[in-house]
């Protein structure tokens, strides 16, 4: 699986002739926490995305090691109504950023391999739908935590809000 | 001299009376609630389940607590957490006054949600907060008693399910009586302000 993609990127690659660079060269990962939760309960995973490319890149998923399923997965609470639903890709537009945060866009981190603690630093790798990879390390955080906590200067944000930070925002 | 000291002790009694009845007129008036006023618009609060020690409660075992009432599931990872979440954040704004207020949060997934799964959850956010589970008819009736409803997802392949459910926090009153209705929207200052009100007002602790 993992030499199949890597061929595939290499094959991406040669054919570009590197005219232009996979979607993980230009995309920076921040803000990324875990909520964690009590046994092996599903985890929600957030981060912000910045993309300083000249072309916009997809959000496809993640992988890892220390969680055996990864979902791309939208919130939304509509008609009073709180839903769940599987997305496909989360678009990082050009020069500008995409936000993974509670009330929206989130990863689903499923069957925990290992006893996930707060504090812990856990290693996501992100994938963008050209096939390229973008490994990030998430602060595993408290059940009750609202953000990424203070020493990752992620503003706290009331719920509302946290609805329009899910948007895919346009830079410059 | 004399005679007129019946006559002062009933018109104190009148004062005191007068008083008492003007008293009772300002509780009934309505509440300044900066949050959804559901005062008289929704049952007070009763259902029959079980609680995250595996005790049977019902509605009548949290009066003299203002209530907050939530429905979710535990493989919610997003929404229901941030909700607990934020509630958390919402008792310990109210100090030593949250003693007097209860989070009760009812499985919408009680085939999963078990008394010792619900007890690890909810102590996960806040010791004020009691998980409530039972029968899928007692939920159910509880969901509906509130005009809230969830519906259970399509299982993938490996078992596992969604459930889409009701966003909104109910507040009731230290007598059981439905007050106010919060939307995951609401501000934490609303619903922090309108349960200072509850906790002064109804039933003493």
């Amino acid at each position: 699986m993992r030499a199949r993609r890597l061929s595939f990127l290499l094959a991406g690659l040669l054919l570009t002739g590197g005219a232009h660079a996979s979607a993980a060269e230009h995309v920076h990962a921040s803000h990324a926490w875990i909520r964690v939760l009590p046994g092996n309960l599903p985890a929600g995973a957030y981060v912000t995305l910045s993309n300083d490319g000249d072309m916009a890149a997809a959000l496809s998923g993640a992988h890892s090691t220390t969680y055996g399923e990864v979902m791309l997965h939208r919130s939304s609470s509509e008609g009073g109504m709180s839903r769940m639903a599987m997305v496909d890709s989360l678009s990082v537009p050009a020069h500008g950023s995409a936000v993974l945060a509670p009330a929206g866009y989130h990863l689903m981190l499923m069957k925990p391999t290992r006893p996930v603690q707060p504090g812990d630093s856990v290693r996501l790798i992100l994938q963008f739908t050209d096939g390229s990879t973008l490994p990030a390390d998430f602060l595993a955080r408290p059940a009750n935590a609202v953000d990424a906590g203070e020493d990752r200067a992620m503003p706290a944000m009331g719920m509302k809000s946290m609805d329009h930070a899910a948007m895919p925002q346009a830079g410059h | 001299m004399k005679p007129r000291h019946p006559l002062r002790i009933a018109l104190l009694l009148l004062l005191l009376a007068t008083g008492l009845l003007l008293g009772g007129c300002q509780r009934s008036e309505p509440l300044p609630l900066r949050l959804t006023n559901v005062s008289g618009h929704m049952p007070d609060l009763d259902f029959k389940l079980t609680d995250d020690h595996g005790k049977a409660v019902s509605g009548a075992d949290y009066r003299g607590k203002v209530v907050l009432l939530y429905f979710g599931y535990t493989h919610c990872p997003d929404v229901c957490p941030l909700t607990l979440a934020h509630l958390h954040v919402v008792m310990q704004r109210l100090g030593p006054l949250a003693d007097g207020a209860r989070i009760l949060f009812v499985s919408v997934d009680p085939t999963r949600d078990t008394p010792d799964v619900m007890h690890a959850y909810v102590n996960a956010f806040d010791p004020r907060a009691v998980g409530l589970t039972g029968s899928p008819r007692m939920v159910e009736a509880l969901v509906k008693r509130y005009r809230s409803s969830f519906t259970r997802e399509p299982a993938s392949t490996d078992g596992n399910y969604e459930v889409s459910h009701g966003s909104a926090i109910y507040l009731f009153d230290r007598d059981g009586r439905a007050r106010a209705l919060a939307t995951p929207a609401a501000s934490q200052d609303d619903i922090v302000h309108d349960l200072h009100l509850l906790l002064s007002t109804g039933a003493t602790p």
